[in-house]
């Protein structure tokens, strides 16, 4: 099974880095997530209520909806907070990119760990810049804020393509499929991970890929 | 596989295509009410929460729904439109953008209909929960209430997306297919938001977020802007199928915060808060909210009133109580009774225990500070043990023997910080040696000069003479006599050249 990895590419000022991400993640996981199911019996089950919330950004003119789940807000706020100040001491002109995968587990025979199979990968590419005055700030504040606005527009599309999604598993299959640790909500099995490319524009990783496939190249 | 949908299935999936519109409409004037939504989450599910998504039901806007439907479902070349507009006070409006729920015939026979396609009609709605807080009308709707509401309008047939003006632009939500046709969810928005810009509305906000709204005056709604929109109920008789859809004239319904039965005229009623009748009145008087706890709310009349939020102490409740029943004359007065009455109390504080609402009660009546006008009846003071004793009026109501009005004379003050800090003395230094007596001058309380309260202040002085300065004849000579001496001024200014840059170099 293929996965499907979507890029997207967001130029903000460095207090505008959390904001944005949140806003981005939140949207993603608003739709990907689910209420809470209960299993019944004869392999039926019902599912729980996800409520919505609007949050206002303080730094961007934007508006988005994420999940009402303070659990959830309170580890993508963690995630992208570590991103942030990962961010921040790379150095002035940073660049870095925050990855939210969606994956599945599948169960190994013992002594193999599990496998995690990513089914969906969104990558953000964040640019960030250093502007000058209070009137640039300003153009800022709507200029992403209407960038923000098209990137959840194409998360939108992608969503509504309704391409591969794990089947609804069984009771015993749950936890390979969703993350079953909120109280409220019960999202996809996601994880988050980040990296930080220098400023010479290199990460450690797009170097290693780099000399691989020049040695192949050969 | 069978070729068509079995009863249960159709039955399912229809109850699912009219539930989502109705639920589609919620979520889109929802988003239009200019305040944030928020819904919980729950873990056991309540049954009644469709598409496993916490939205809630208005009950006018499903009624408003299902009057527009009647009955039917989307379908092939039947759309549910739900058109977004704005109007202004002066009763302009504008289209901002229809949402259209269309249905296509390209089918998807294959597809569970309870499974797969509720699932997917839920995630659709999610869809709309995202993109109805990322077009243009999102921001607008946020910021509606002096200026401008934000309406609705719901109906069923062919989608109408000539209101939008030119360049408007679509955004696709998201599509469903299902057995009987793709469920397809889109909006189209304005972009040429000209007949705004004319009002000063302004899509961006301007450098250091000012609020646009601060520079809206009202001269100019006398002039009308060429493009003008059309009032939202104007399309209705332009509709096909006339018959079940007559109706849809009355949809045109209020987006705002209450929906009471509160008419439509009353623009800003079901944005306030409420107003203590008393000061009602004192929509001439904008005092600027010294006092934190007082707060400004634009009036019914268009005026400023001013509301007292939070009174910091009980005293003040009973006040303002008490001076309920007003003359619309003195109500002004009464304002500044309140206004000066808390600075008063800070004054009063030292000697006054504040935990004695009765006592500061009647320490504040005779404490008779700015803007007073004194009531009727007056508040004797018995005998109290108040550091200020020596201003107690004794049983007097006429305002020449009130020492607060009228300070005494000064007594030879000893104390060069006593002499420092009133001009014209009051017995102070006698009794209270402790106490530094401030001789508290507010404005207007003497009477000596000008025998007037502050409200018979305000007429008069309302239309004063122009300053003499300002007089053509004189303004002309003096000019003159500028252009005159300045070739003499600029000989000087070059003299000292060098003095002026050395200021220019300290300042940098």
């Amino acid at each position: 099974m293929n996965c499907r990895s979507e890029v997207l590419e967001v130029t903000v000022e460095a207090r505008q880095v959390e904001e944005a991400m949140l806003a981005l993640l939140h949207t993603i996981l608003l739709h990907r997530s689910t209420g809470k199911f209960h299993y019944k019996k004869e392999g039926t089950y019902s599912i729980g209520t996800v409520g919505t919330l609007d949050f206002d950004c303080d730094f961007i003119d934007f508006t988005f909806v994420r999940v009402s789940s303070e659990e959830l807000d309170r580890v993508i706020r963690k995630a992208v907070s570590e991103f942030k100040d990962a961010l921040g001491n790379s150095g002035s002109d940073g660049m870095g990119q925050i990855s939210l995968e969606f994956y599945q587990k599948k169960k190994s025979r013992w002594p193999f760990s599990d496998e995690c199979i990513p089914w969906e990968v969104w990558s953000i590419k964040v640019n960030v810049v250093n502007l000058a005055n209070e009137q640039e700030r300003q153009i800022c504040r709507e200029k992403v804020g209407e960038k923000l606005g098209e990137k959840v527009i194409n998360v939108v599309e992608v969503i509504n393509r309704h391409e591969y999604l794990p089947k609804m598993p069984t009771q015993s299959e749950v936890d390979n499929v969703f993350d079953t640790s909120l109280k409220d909500v019960q999202p996809y099995l996601y994880k988050i991970t980040f990296q930080i490319t220098d400023s010479l524009g290199t990460s450690v990783s797009t170097t290693m890929r780099r000399l691989i496939k020049d040695t192949l190249a050969l | 596989m069978d070729s068509g949908l079995s009863p249960q299935d159709k039955k399912d999936l229809d109850k699912f295509i009219k539930f989502f519109a109705l639920k589609t409409v919620q979520v889109i004037v929802q988003a239009r009410l200019g305040e944030k939504i928020c819904t919980r989450s729950s873990s056991s599910p309540t049954g009644s929460d469709w598409f496993n998504l916490a939205i809630k039901d208005i009950p006018e806007v499903t009624h408003e729904a299902k009057k527009a439907l009647a009955g039917q479902l989307p379908g092939i070349g039947r759309s549910m439109c739900v058109e977004i507009s704005l109007k202004t006070s002066e009763g302009d409006s504008m289209e901002l953008e229809t949402w259209c729920l269309e249905m296509n015939e390209k089918c998807d026979k294959d597809i569970k209909v309870s499974y797969t396609v509720y699932n997917r009609l839920s995630v659709l709605l999610k869809s709309l929960l995202a993109i109805t807080r990322v077009t243009p009308a999102y921001k607008l709707s946020r910021k509606q209430g002096h200026d401008y509401v934000i309406l609705y309008r719901i109906y069923f047939g062919e989608v109408q997306l000539s209101g939008l003006g030119e360049g408007f632009q679509t955004v696709r939500v998201g599509v469903v297919g299902t057995p009987v046709g793709t469920v397809t969810l889109s909006c189209a928005y304005r972009t040429n938001l000209a007949f705004m810009s004319n009002r000063q509305f302004e899509r961006s906000a301007p450098i250091m977020g000012i609020i646009v709204d601060h520079f809206v005056d009202p001269p100019c709604s006398s002039q009308r802007p060429a493009n003008m929109g059309q009032p939202c109920n104007y399309r209705a008789p332009d509709e096909e199928d006339g018959g079940p859809f007559a109706g849809v004239q009355d949809s045109q319904e209020v987006c705002t915060t209450s929906f009471s039965t509160s008419p439509p005229s009353q623009l800003y009623a079901s944005r306030l808060s409420y107003q203590p009748p008393a000061l009602a009145g004192a929509a001439d008087l904008c005092h600027p909210a010294a006092n934190p706890n007082q707060m400004l709310h634009a009036g019914k009349e268009g005026g400023v009133v001013l509301v007292p939020a939070q009174p910091p102490h009980g005293a003040d409740a009973h006040l303002t109580a008490e001076h309920a029943p007003n003359t619309p004359g003195s109500s002004g007065d009464d304002d500044g009774l309140s206004q000066s009455g808390e600075g008063r109390r800070d004054e009063g504080r030292r000697s006054v225990s504040p935990s004695d609402p009765v006592e500061s009660l009647n320490a504040f009546t005779r404490k008779i500070g700015a803007f007073v006008n004194k009531p009727s009846t007056q508040i004797t003071a018995t005998s109290m043990d108040l550091p200020f004793a020596a201003f107690a009026p004794r049983g007097l109501d006429s305002e020449e023997n009130d020492p607060m009005v009228q300070p005494p004379d000064s007594p030879p003050c000893p104390s060069p910080l006593q002499a420092s800090l009133h001009s014209q003395g009051s017995e102070g230094s006698g009794p209270q040696d402790d106490f530094v007596m401030v001789d508290f001058r507010p404005a207007f309380s003497k009477d000596d000069l000008l025998p007037m309260d502050l409200g018979t202040f305000y007429r008069e002085f309302q239309n004063p003479p122009q300053l003499a300065s300002l007089s053509l004849h004189i303004s002309s000579q003096s000019m003159a006599d500028d252009l005159d001496s300045l070739p003499e001024k600029l000989a000087v200014y070059e003299k000292n050249i060098d003095e002026f840059d050395a200021f220019v170099d300290m300042l940098q």
